[in-house]
């Protein structure tokens, strides 16, 4: 039906590390930053919204994947905002028969999943134009990558705004907590620092390739 | 102009309908399955969670409750919570202690609050006319500031016995319930609002004021009915 350019790729462990490292869609891409910075406020919701995102990510993209050839193009958009909406509800309701506490915690930004662009842009940009198995892993492994993120902003905001990581008390009655990190400022100030690590990271990587190897070994 | 439409249709792209319903009417189909299905098989583990979520918090505004009961109260009568859901009338959560007494009745309030609506289960206690606690069930204050009022212990002494009586007609509260300056709480029906806090604590005099006096004139016209219960082992 659509005849959109197939250029399916092998599965590689780089397919799923790729997420994690190369094309983070926090630290690298800089794509859903919305619940990136709303939900950071702690680990356990961090992880929770990761786990969610993850989820969704992962069973769009198969359906997809799957429905990619029978999807005409001028209605793929609205196709994929149906199938990830479908998943959205069901990871809502999931989460309310988990546990009500952490429901009410991630308030609105568990149906706001439906608007990540990671998803929609995983979904346009990769499942619609592969087989399964890499759209899975692929979409694995940005799950995975996306996770890691919220976890590296959590755990930092909870442990500076609150003394605590996952609930347990870290310090002893005398710390007194960094409310701001908790707060949305706090949300922006740990984005910056991790980007700011990842990027000096990044450099640092690619001085060093070329100067063992003489060539990057990988191109984007 | 031209020159665009003539390149643009160089290629006649003619919509194909056929596809399109098809594609969508299956997607859309499948949709439903799925969030049906996942509805059903979550629905009784929402409601035992809401269930363990509000006697947690009964248990805590009702003092020496270890049983519940579930009562509506419309405008003319007192009538046991029927098994189906109504949304006429409000809903009571009577406690009773260990001898089947009728210890406290818990009410859910609920008002704007800084970033969203806070709702609280608090405890009407028939034989002093005051509330003996407060629980927030849900809100979205800013953490350190405003979502004090769910832990902070001064603030909570607020609710120990705050004082809901009726005027001589029993058709108003005495007096109405106000949150004042941090410090500067005389009356057993002041709320002593956390300094820095002062919307979040103004948000929960209010709609306990509102709450108490909706309910209270009526609740306690047929209070006996509650009392006459039999226990119900929870």
């Amino acid at each position: 039906m659509s005849h959109l350019p197939s250029q399916e790729e092998k599965v590689s462990l780089d397919t799923f590390l790729r997420g994690l490292w190369e094309e983070n869609p926090v630290f690298v891409m800089l794509l859903g930053m919305c619940p990136v910075l709303a939900v950071s406020n702690s680990a356990i919701n961090a992880l929770a919204m990761g786990l969610a995102t993850t989820f969704v990510l992962v069973a769009s993209s198969t359906l997809v994947s799957l429905l990619r050839r029978m999807i005409p193009k001028q209605v793929r958009i609205a196709t994929y905002i149906v199938i990830i909406a479908t998943f959205v509800t069901m990871v809502d309701y999931t989460i309310q028969a988990i546990s009500l506490d952490l429901y009410n915690a991630l308030g609105a930004f568990i149906q706001l999943i439906v608007v990540n662009c990671v998803i929609l842009g995983r979904a346009e940009a990769y499942a619609s134009k592969q087989r399964l198995l890499p759209t899975l892993v692929n979409g694995l492994g940005m799950g995975a990558g996306f996770t890691f993120a919220l976890l590296c902003l959590g755990s930092v905001r909870e442990i500076l705004g609150a003394g605590s990581l996952f609930g347990l008390a870290l310090f002893g009655e005398d710390f007194q907590p960094w409310v701001v990190m908790i707060l949305p400022p706090g949300g922006f100030f740990v984005l910056g620092s991790w980007l700011l690590l990842f990027a000096w990271l990044r450099r640092w990587r690619a001085r060093r390739l070329p100067a063992q190897q003489g060539a990057t070994a990988h191109g984007t | 102009m031209s020159d665009a439409l003539s390149t643009g249709s160089g290629q006649p792209a003619k919509a194909p309908s056929l596809a399109m319903l098809r594609t969508l009417g299956l997607v859309a189909a499948l949709s439903g399955f799925f969030v049906v299905l996942a509805y059903q098989v979550t629905k009784p583990m929402i409601a035992e969670n809401q269930r363990i979520a509000i006697e947690r918090a009964l248990f805590i505004v009702v003092p020496g409750a270890v049983s519940r009961r579930d009562f509506v109260l419309t405008a003319e009568r007192i009538v046991p919570a029927a098994v189906e859901e109504t949304n006429d009338g409000t809903r009571l959560y009577a406690g009773y202690d260990g001898d089947g007494r009728l210890v406290g009745i818990a009410l859910e309030a609920a008002a704007q609050g800084y970033q969203d609506v806070i709702r609280v289960l608090y405890g009407y206690d028939p034989a002093c006319r005051c509330i003996r606690g407060i629980e927030v069930l849900k809100m979205a204050e800013t953490p350190g500031i405003g979502d004090k009022i769910a832990k902070d212990p001064a603030f909570k002494q607020n609710f120990a016995a705050l004082d809901v009586g009726l005027d001589a007609a029993g058709n108003a509260l005495a007096n109405p319930i106000v949150a004042v300056r941090h410090g500067s709480k005389t009356e057993p029906w002041q709320v002593d609002a956390i300094a820095g806090a002062t919307i979040s604590s103004k948000a929960v005099a209010r709609m306990l004021n509102d709450s108490a006096a909706a309910t209270l004139p009526s609740l306690s016209r047929h209070l006996d009915r509650l009392q006459q219960v039999p226990v119900e082992v929870r």
